[in-house]
């Protein structure tokens, strides 16, 4: 086992994990500052992001307008303090990372662009063609670059967090290309590792969203916040679940059902215009778009396909020109991947899993509950999305709390010393636990079975509908699969470059990822937002009004508890799309 | 498995392909490549018996003579013939590959492929005609 | 009747136990929505846990799961099985890169001539972000556009003979992208990374092969960044020569 320190360690390396090492290094050059992360950073999952981010910059528009859009797009869930200053540092960071290179697309006269996106009433996204998640990560990546502050331990898989004198004081992690143990000892740890997306079988995410970070956090004690909100995508490919960006419906793209009718109108989204309109019909908010293809579903004007069933999404009327001009990319990845030339057909597309809106709980710096540990981007839950996040809010949110977070520790890491040798025995347990689970035939459980069998059992009871039996069942099947899990044999005993240990690992991670969202979402008897009950099928303010918190047990399920939501100045309303708002 | 197999920890031993001395035979487009460079060759020999026949021309209409009649030897005809081969594929090759190294612009918007490989042939041509012209009238 | 089935022939090596890479047989649905990487991870669920690759995004943005598909440096991510028939179906890691484990190769060198290239905004003096972003028109962007498209997944390094033959050679991805910040109309490092990559592993190692551009999945056109870099270059070279007080 290799020992190694230093101030601040970032773990993972996407758009929130970057913010956060450049920030801390610009914060205090002094501090030695290290990124880790389980792939190379231009890997991570903010590479596949195409739609866009939101600031405000045009003169019609206002930051309370911004911040009235994501609250009641949340449902009212959102603390209103963090969006406050979400909306507020927002248009900075994006010129910050404007100056740092990022291609954003420009009017004629050199200013940036905006396009309308779904939720928004008042134009703001920003967009680089439809590949903004791809050069955000790589102008930040390549920025980083530039900073000899920051060192970074590429292709480490971080397995646990060091925990000791009520302190997180580093991690334990494996460097995966030989098989080592690496012991780093920091006096902060910002956990920036992404969503779960790979919890659910369908999903627009990559391989590599397995909830590590939540599950890092919730096992040291941390609480992991909100995490029965669970977004869906309304528009992903069937089969692989590759995401067809919501900028085809802001450009002004139809979704269709069987019978070639835009079905939407009948869900209290407004009328179809034949130019988009914002916040109506297609440019709803993403819940309410998921929930109108499984009542279609139900009526039985889906198509079905032998992947599952899938409505109709119609750009044809466009032309070539707009299609190839402002969505290139959605027309390259239907031709790649279905054969489909959206110009002339039209795309299936089903919901499918997208973001979590929960996620390892902090304030609006940036901090958990426990000392020491820090989290932003996806994996954390501040909460500025509440129970449905606005498109094109998400790349932001990296920025302006990863550089939060980034800030935050290192003002935390200057006032600490070092870890002490008591650190050295614990990250030796860690690694006799690694060798106990993974280097001892103990049953004959497979990797590729326990996994596909967890999508099942998350997709089934916490899918876009739940009820009490469903979610029961779900939590029962999972708490079967964590016992399985102790009887995993692993084929491949190498140390060089085993990817069936990391699989099994990042399948002990998502099992408690979907514990903790299954019975989050069993204890919240109401509907919101994208978390809904059909045995609760009304909003519940007086009871639910709060996020719940999931805690780690001993054994057994979860521990559920609440924390009000920060309402500052916008008191909770319907929330109403498709008539003038 | 026959044998047991023994893993020991931290066992780092990348594996390096050696590159055979004959890679540029293993794809079509590699063989064209060497072929390619190898044109500079023949480009290089033309202008030497450029500059041999003006050396030959300020030696007298003797020396000018034996030249010629080297040059119609079967051997000389098949190395012209030959060089001819390799300075037209030279050129081929250049032009369909300029449009790579010369951006143009006009009005903001880039000029394509097509148009400035075009116009390099297009005066290759008239330069010739130019050239074939005044040869044959002398 | 049977379903249809092709053979794919995997290039294993598990340094532990091996001395160098041999191939192994496995047999796959033949699905035609199915990709190489579809009927890897169908090897790695089912038949062998012991294979291992890279792959994340599985649509052609992250450049992870760059491998050989019978001798073509592809994403086999965005490659259907459909279109490789007649089977046996060879994959392999990527060339000239060395091989960690089976279709994994070590990228190293890559991220350090990345880093060498300064593949940054380099600027004077920076404007304060309070006073906005720096102005850009739709055809400024258009200069450097192509080349910022680079997803690093090396299918270029693979296809580069220079590269194998030169191990030192910066190589075509890192010099697009010196090129991208180059024409980038907010960059003033033109000068600065100059020194770098006219060195004798920059640019002029380049003969001008063009198999990068042909390997790779968005059309990036590296080849054509590093000819106009030399052009670039090269008139740089002969304006101080003229000029030798006012070059710029």
């Amino acid at each position: 086992m290799e020992l190694l320190s230093c101030d601040v360690l970032v773990v993972g390396g996407g758009g929130a994990g970057l913010r956060a090492a450049i920030a801390a290094v610009e914060a205090d050059p002094s501090q030695s500052v290290a990124v880790i992360s389980k792939v190379y950073p231009m890997r991570s999952h903010t590479v596949s992001a195409e739609g866009g981010a939101a600031a405000v910059i045009k003169g019609a528009d206002s930051l309370d307008d911004h911040a009235y859009d994501t609250i009641s797009g949340g449902d009212w869930l959102s603390d209103q303090d963090a969006v406050e200053a979400f909306v507020r540092e927002a248009p900075q960071e994006m010129v910050r990372v404007e100056h740092w290179g990022c291609p954003w697309s420009r009017d004629p006269d050199g200013h940036i662009a905006v396009r309308p996106f779904g939720g928004m009433k008042v134009e703001r996204t920003w967009f680089a063609a439809d590949k903004t998640g791809f050069h955000m990560l790589h102008a930040l990546f390549q920025t980083s670059l530039k900073y000899e502050g920051i060192r970074r331990f590429d292709e480490c898989f971080v397995t646990g967090l060091l925990v000791d004198d009520g302190r997180c004081q580093g991690v334990v992690a494996i460097e995966i290309a030989t098989g080592k143990v690496l012991a780093i000892a920091a006096k902060a740890v910002i956990l920036c590792t992404g969503g779960c997306g790979k919890v659910f079988p369908f999903t627009t995410n990559a391989n590599i969203k397995n909830g590590d970070g939540m599950a890092l956090a919730y096992r040291a004690g941390a609480p992991l916040k909100d995490m029965e909100f669970v977004q869906y995508h309304p528009t992903g490919l069937p089969f692989t679940g590759i995401l067809i960006t919501e900028a085809a419906r802001s450009e002004g793209g139809w979704l269709l059902n069987k019978d070639g009718y835009r079905y939407l109108q009948d869900y209290d989204l407004g009328k179809p215009e034949h130019r988009p309109v914002l916040r109506s019909m297609e440019l709803g908010p993403r819940d309410r778009l998921s929930q109108a293809f499984v009542k279609e579903q139900e009526k039985g004007r889906t198509f079905s396909g032998p992947y599952g069933d899938y409505v109709h999404l119609d750009v044809r009327h466009l032309g070539a020109n707009v299609i190839d001009k402002k969505i290139p990319f959605v027309r390259e990845l239907c031709l790649k991947y279905q054969n489909i030339d959206p110009v002339r057909e039209m795309i299936p597309v089903r919901p499918v899993v997208h973001y979590m809106m929960g996620g390892i709980s902090t304030d609006i710096h940036g901090a958990t509950p426990l000392p020491g540990l820090y989290a932003a981007g996806e994996a954390a839950c501040v909460s500025i999305n509440g129970a449905n996040r606005l498109g094109s809010n998400s790349l932001t949110e990296l920025l302006v709390f990863g550089a939060r977070a980034g800030r935050s520790a290192v003002a935390f890491a200057a006032g600490q010393k070092l870890p002490g040798p008591a650190l050295g025995a614990l990250a030796h347990d860690e690694e006799v636990r690694l060798h106990g689970t993974f280097r001892r035939s103990r049953g004959g459980e497979r990797v590729a079975t326990l996994r596909a069998e967890m999508q099942k059992a998350t997709e089934e009871s916490a899918g876009i509908y739940r009820s009490e039996g469903l979610l029961k069942k779900g939590a029962e099947t999972l708490g079967k699969l964590q016992e399985r899990f102790s009887h995993l044999s692993l084929e491949d005993q190498s140390y060089t470059f085993n990817t069936e240990l990391t699989a099994a690992q990042e399948l002990s991670f998502m099992l408690d990822v979907a514990e903790a969202i299954v019975h989050s979402a069993l204890a919240r008897r109401e509907s919101r937002g994208s978390h809904q009950r059909t045995d609760y099928p009304a909003r519940d303010d007086e009871k639910f009004l709060r996020h719940s918190l999931a805690f780690r047990s001993a054994s057994g399920p979860p521990r559920i508890e609440y924390l009000p939501v920060t309402i500052t100045r916008w008191p909770p309303g319907r929330r109403v799309y498709g008539k003038s708002a | 498995m026959s044998e047991p197999v023994h893993y020991t920890p931290f066992h780092p031993r990348w594996h390096r392909k050696r590159v055979s001395v004959w890679w540029w035979l293993k794809k079509g487009s590699y063989a064209l490549f060497v072929l390619r460079e190898l044109t500079s060759v023949f480009v290089a020999l033309l202008a030497l018996l450029c500059l041999w026949q003006v050396r030959a021309v300020m030696q007298g209409p003797v020396a000018y003579v034996e030249l010629l009649a080297w040059m119609r030897t079967p051997f000389f005809l098949g190395l012209n013939a030959v060089s001819l081969l390799f300075v037209l594929f030279h050129a081929v090759t250049w032009f369909n590959l300029a449009p790579k190294a010369m951006v143009v612009r006009v009005r903001g918007k880039r000029v394509p492929d097509w148009a400035v490989a075009g116009s390099n042939y297009l005066a290759w041509v008239v330069l010739s005609a130019a050239v074939a012209f005044l040869l044959m009238r002398a | 009747m049977s379903a249809a089935t092709v053979t794919l022939e995997v290039a294993r090596y598990r340094p532990e136990r091996e001395a160098s890479p041999c191939f192994e047989a496995y047999e796959v649905p033949l699905r035609n929505d199915w990709t190489v990487l579809d009927a890897l991870n169908h090897i790695k669920d089912t038949a062998d846990g012991s294979l291992s690759f890279r792959w994340s995004c599985r649509m052609g943005v992250c450049g992870s799961c760059g491998m050989k598909v019978n001798g073509e440096p592809k994403l086999t991510c965005g490659t259907f099985l459909s279109d490789c028939l007649p089977g046996p179906i060879r994959v392999e890691p990527l060339d000239y890169f060395p091989v960690i484990r089976d279709l994994v190769v070590d990228i190293t060198d890559f991220m350090k001539k990345l880093r060498k290239v300064k593949p940054w905004i380099i600027r004077k003096q920076e404007k304060p972000t309070s006073q906005g972003e720096y102005l850009q028109t739709p055809d400024q962007l258009d200069a450097y556009k192509p080349f910022s498209m680079c997803i690093n997944c090396l299918l270029c390094y693979s296809a580069c003979p220079i590269y194998g033959l030169e191990p030192s050679f910066i190589g075509p991805a890192a010099l697009a992208l010196a090129q991208r910040y180059n024409q980038d109309s907010r960059d003033e490092g033109s000068a600065e990374r100059l020194g770098i990559v006219s060195e004798h592993d920059g640019i002029w190692q380049c003969t001008f092969v063009g198999e990068c551009s042909k390997v790779c999945p968005k059309n990036v056109d590296p080849a054509g960044a590093i000819q106009q870099y030399k052009l670039t270059v090269a008139a740089r070279w002969f304006r101080s020569l003229l000029l030798p007080k006012g070059a710029h």
